[in-house]
């Protein structure tokens, strides 16, 4: 398969361009880097299609000068749900601004914790629960 | 229950009674040595069947488990206060563990029996945690829920390795030609970790103490009579065909006789009555794996006799624990005192249960420990069935003496404990026995006095199973009976009386002892210390991994893209393969590319939002124009339609964002973001490039047209594969757009799934703000109804007057491009972002309530019909015998229209429309008709302080 350096180039940009946004602190910035690479993934597939060629209708050119339906139908998968994926972080950046008034992504709280215990060579709060006080409630025998 | 209050217990125990009823009844065929067998297919595809089985063995299970549950659950009846919180939860806990256990004792299939094993598991653990409250029973809960879970794992590895060596999970069949070799023996002791642990064998002793801060009645059933007796029940199953497994004999024996040692030794020195029992439990366990692990039919005689024996001695005298505990409110033997007196009837169960745990004439205890000091003694000889060296057979002997010493000494400072009256202990105050309470330990305890007459019947029952194993001396074979004649075991019988009376004798100084002599560790120390550092390996490891930052994470994806593919292409490259590049198959291709790439570079620099968000689409809109020069229509056609709903989308949203983002200062980890940026970049189009001139294979998708017009109907091969070839794909994906649509809701909403619609007739004071022209409900001769709610400067007749006169033909465009997607550009993606579209329109030109007018339904209601219309007519086709998601076509004369084609999958295709159309309508009443009502909402917030301060 002759490979199509046009669109392998659009794709590597596209993808560069998005997985820069996508580390950003920002959601929007995140968001933006995901359309981008939302698009460049798309351009991906269709380079792996082949030559360009008529539109695949049977009947209306000839099976081999028809452009590989495959990718296309996995492209068109593709745009629907990125667009599913930006209405969904529009509305999480949208209640961030709402909650903090902005709409930067907070390091995990919870995650935080975690560390903090493990510099603290502690042990978590499940386990306390369960078995602290651990011997205090041990059954009384005689001969003690 | 709320009803019948404690009385519902009675009801319950017609469930248990119904299977001693059902077990009594097929007695005569188990009896002749049949099998009943019932056999149900589950998973064909998987070989999955729910055998059942019940032969000599498991028919008695079956009867003391099914027999042993009626007692106790009528014992509850008495045992608990109408008041007491939590008997809803406790008695279906109860009964359901009654029929795990049933199921575990018929199951022949591992698998199933796994299952069965698993759920009393989890009843033990909800019934010992009966008091959520006090953290000593959450502790005992977790405990025994761990160690026995810790065996159930071990032994689901072991069933899966031993049926996979067997070729069939039939227990009946792995053990009728067992399969051997070192996956074998790893297999069976696998098994045999869960079955320890599951009856509390050494080193998982631990457990069964602690357990004892369920309910008696749990104690008495789960931790004496039945549960505890489902690993014993494994090992008898497996021991005809497994006990020349390595290992098998040496290992078990010794856990046996160390289990029955310790758990007496330390029963000894308990204060606590019921903790005494627990460790005699413990230690009695000890002593029934010796007895059945050994493999001679004298020794699997003895030992099923102790099982039954056990069965209904352990638990008459829990169920006289728990009526001490009941009417004198203590369990402390240094406390109670003249008990017996009070309640001589139960002291006499006690009694006769007592005496068959220490294995006194004439009751059932008697009778299993004769036949097992000959079974014991024949170990001694050399030849002996078992295979075992005599001074091996000697040492178990002395052991199980030395055990059957402790029991008669802690049987003792039961019995003693429990109900004698003790000098200068001051009578213990007891309450008036309700007789019936008293009922099920002395029923229990006649059972075993009426069976230690009865050897012969008993033996009856046993020997089928007995029948196994083979005989030291078959021209005499072993029976169960009170008079054996004056021989050894009598004398031994004896001797551990004397001894066990002189240890009760000296017992203070015992205890004394024990103090002195405690072992260094425990195993509930070990329990803990493990749990305590897989506890910090875990707050270690999650802390090291976690590092709570979303693009520390998202840089470790990309990294791992990069590694892997990466490292693929690379080696690749060295093999030095032949490239095949072409610059482009249309110059406008890098035309139109140069523009997207310039177009990303600078969204990538835009500091303002909606600057960053139209270069995005700038490139989207390149994306269509790539696609139809591809020669792809219908990509091109959906893309520039979910380019355009985005944009809007977007906007809607930005109006409440700042213009510009935040402010940070620049760091110098940015250019390493830049860095990995550019590798992921290149290394995407390296990978695009050598994969893609590597290829050989033909593309599977080549026979996608011919396909697509012989099997489904269409000319249109891209909407055909969406609809048919690929319909599971693309019914996974609506399903997706749902679940995006539903969060987009939850997340604006917050409470509701939606705001519900609210019609224009519900505007009558329209919270548009100042300067509202009309009131509601529609103007005579408006070219749409509601933009009258919306301020004068936010309305534009054209654009109404515009809207007016499309939205009916997009809406019809919309349709076509559904019904004619299937031959022509189209499809249900693009149909549907049409007639979103159109409500768009509708909702831009005349706001929120112009949006409810044109489609006045939830747009929850849309999507969820979308996805039924969609699953509806993937099912159809099955109604008609064909595959799930199969098209079918047939032609209708239509009157003016002629002869139409009609294809089953545009049901699907109308699925799918309804769900994206839904989609958009959810994006426009959230982002757009919430948003506006909470952005009026502030200013007036904003406007009415001045209002107070004009």
């Amino acid at each position: 398969m002759d490979v199509n350096l046009t669109l392998v180039l659009v794709a590597g940009a596209l993808i560069g361009c998005g997985a820069y946004l996508l580390l950003e602190r920002s959601l929007t910035r995140v968001l933006v880097g995901l359309v981008l690479l939302g698009n460049g993934v798309n351009v991906a597939i269709l380079s792996t299609s082949g030559p360009a060629g008529e539109a695949p209708f049977y009947g209306t050119a000839d099976i081999d000068d028809m452009s590989d339906p495959l990718p296309q139908a996995m492209i068109l998968t593709a745009i629907v749900i990125t667009l599913g994926t930006v209405a969904f972080l529009l509305a999480m950046a949208h209640r961030s601004w709402q909650l903090t008034g902005h709409d930067d992504v907070q390091d995990d709280t919870e995650d935080t914790r975690i560390r903090r215990l493990a510099v603290d060579d502690a042990t978590s709060d499940s386990f306390g629960m369960t078995t602290r006080g651990e011997d205090d409630d041990d059954p009384e025998e005689d001969g003690q | 229950m709320r009803r019948l209050g404690r009385r519902a217990f009675l009801v319950l125990a017609l469930v248990p009674l119904a299977a001693v009823v059902w077990a009594v009844a097929q007695s005569a065929t188990v009896l002749d040595g049949g099998v009943v067998v019932q056999s149900t297919e589950w998973i064909p595809s998987l070989g999955f069947t729910l055998d059942l089985t019940l032969d000599a063995l498991r028919w008695l299970m079956v009867l003391v488990v099914a027999g042993v549950g009626v007692v106790v659950l009528a014992y509850c009846a008495w045992y608990f206060d109408d008041s007491g919180t939590g008997l809803v939860g406790f008695s279906s806990s109860f009964i359901a563990f009654v029929g795990a256990m049933l199921g575990l004792v018929v199951s022949d299939d591992l698998l199933l029996l796994f299952v069965f094993w698993e759920l009393t598991t989890i009843s033990s653990f909800l019934l010992i945690g009966f008091d959520p409250t006090n953290r000593a029973s959450r502790r005992a809960a977790v405990q025994a829920l761990m160690v026995t879970t810790f065996g159930g794992l071990a032994m689901l590895v072991g069933m899966l390795l031993l049926g996979a060596e067997a070729g069939t999970f039939s227990l009946a069949a792995i053990v009728a030609d067992p399969p051997s070799g070192t996956a074998t023996t790893i297999a069976v002791w696998l098994v045999l970790v869960g079955a320890l642990s599951k009856s509390a064998i050494v080193p998982f002793q631990f457990w069964l103490p602690g357990a004892m801060a369920a309910p008696t009645p749990v104690s008495a059933y789960l931790h004496a009579a039945s549960m505890v007796k489902a690993g014993l029940l494994l090992v008898a199953l497996l021991v005809p065909a497994f006990a020349d497994t390595p290992g098998w004999r040496p290992v078990l024996l010794t856990l046996g006789v160390v289990t029955m040692l310790w758990g007496g030794w330390r029963a000894l020195r308990q204060i606590d009555i019921k903790l005494l029992l627990a460790h005699g439990t413990v230690s009695q366990l000890g002593f029934l794996l010796v007895m059945l692990s050994i493999g001679s039919r004298t020794a699997a005689l003895a030992g099923t006799a102790l099982v039954l024996a056990h069965a209904l001695f352990k638990s008459t005298l829990f169920l006289s624990v728990g009526i001490v505990d009941k009417l004198t409110g203590t369990r402390d033997l240094h406390v109670l005192s003249g008990v017996g007196r009070r309640v001589p009837a139960v002291a006499v169960a006690a009694g006769l249960a007592g005496a068959s745990m220490a294995g006194l004439p004439p009751l059932l205890g008697f009778l299993g420990k004769e036949t097992m000091w000959a079974g014991l003694l024949e170990l001694t000889e050399a030849d002996n069935p078992a295979g075992i060296a005599p001074w091996a057979g000697w040492l178990v002997v002395v052991g199980v003496l030395v055990g059957s010493c402790f029991t008669v000494a802690y049987t003792l400072r039961f019995l003693w404990g429990a109900f004698a009256t003790k000098p200068g202990v001051e009578p213990s105050d007891v309450k008036a026995l309700d007789v019936p309470f008293a009922a099920g330990p002395v029923l229990l305890s006649a059972l075993g006095l009426g069976l230690g007459f009865a050897g012969a019947a008993v033996t009856d029952a046993i020997t089928p199973y007995a029948d196994l194993f083979p005989d030291a001396d078959p021209e005499h074979p072993q029976y169960l009976a009170l008079w054996h004649g004056l021989e050894l075991p009598l004398l031994l019988s004896a001797a551990t009386v004397v001894v066990g009376l002189a240890l009760f004798a000296v017992r203070d100084v015992l205890c004394d002892l024990q103090h002195r002599v405690e072992l260094p560790i425990s195993g509930a120390q070990v329990y803990r210390w493990i749990l305590r550092d897989v506890d910090r390996l875990a707050v270690e490891v999650t802390g090291t991994v976690q590092r709570g930052s979303a693009s520390a994470y998202l840089a470790i994806i990309l990294v791992v893209v990069l590694a892997g593919p990466g490292t693929a292409m690379v080696l690749a490259l060295v093999d030095g393969p032949e490239l095949r590049v072409v610059a482009w198959d249309d110059v406008g291709q890098l035309v139109v590319g140069l523009v997207m790439i310039a177009a990303a570079v600078f969204t990538v620099r835009s500091r303002r939002r909606l600057r960053a968000f139209i270069l995005a689409g700038v490139t989207g809109y390149g994306c269509a124009l790539l696609f139809v020069l591809h020669g792809a229509p219908d990509i091109a056609l959906t893309q520039i339609l979910v380019e355009t709903v985005t944009l809007v989308v977007v906007v809607l949203v930005l109006r409440r964002l700042p213009d510009y983002f935040t402010d940070r200062p620049l760091r110098p980890v940015r250019y390493l973001r830049m860095a990995l940026a550019a590798v992921i970049g290149a290394g995407v189009a390296g990978i695009l490039v050598v994969a893609g001139s590597s290829r050989t294979a033909e593309s599977i998708s080549t026979r996608f047209a011919q396909a697509a017009y012989d099997f489904g109907y269409g000319k249109n091969v891209v909407n055909v594969t969406l609809v048919d070839i690929r319909a599971w794909d693309t019914f996974g994906e609506i399903s997706v757009l749902v679940v995006a649509a539903t969060g987009v809701a939850s997340l604006v909403f917050l409470d509701t799934r939606s705001g519900g619609v609210r019609r224009l007739a519900e505007a009558a004071h329209p919270d548009a703000g100042a300067g509202t022209a009309t009131s509601g409900g529609q103007p005579r001769g408006a070219w749409l109804p509601a933009p009258g709610t919306l301020s004068p400067d936010r309305r534009s007749v054209v654009f109404e007057v515009v809207t007016r006169l499309i939205f009916h033909s997009i809406i019809v465009f919309s349709v076509y491009l559904l019904i004619a997607g299937h031959n022509l550009p189209g499809g249900g993606f693009a149909a549907g972002m049409v007639a979103g579209l159109a409500l768009m329109v509708r909702y831009l030109a005349g706001g929120r309530y112009e949006l409810a007018e044109a489609l006045p339904v939830d747009a929850g209601v849309v999507i969820g019909t979308g996805l039924f219309v969609a699953a509806l007519s993937g099912l159809g086709p099955i109604a008609f015998g064909g595959e799930v998601l199969q098209t079918a076509d047939v032609y209708v004369d239509v009157p003016l229209l002629g002869e139409l084609h009609l294809v089953s999958s545009v049901g699907f295709d109308i699925g799918v429309y309804l769900v994206v159309t839904g989609l958009v309508l959810d994006l426009l009443r959230t982002f757009g008709a919430r948003l506006d009502r909470q952005i009026l909402a502030e200013q007036k917030d904003d406007q009415h302080p001045q209002e107070v301060n004009g």
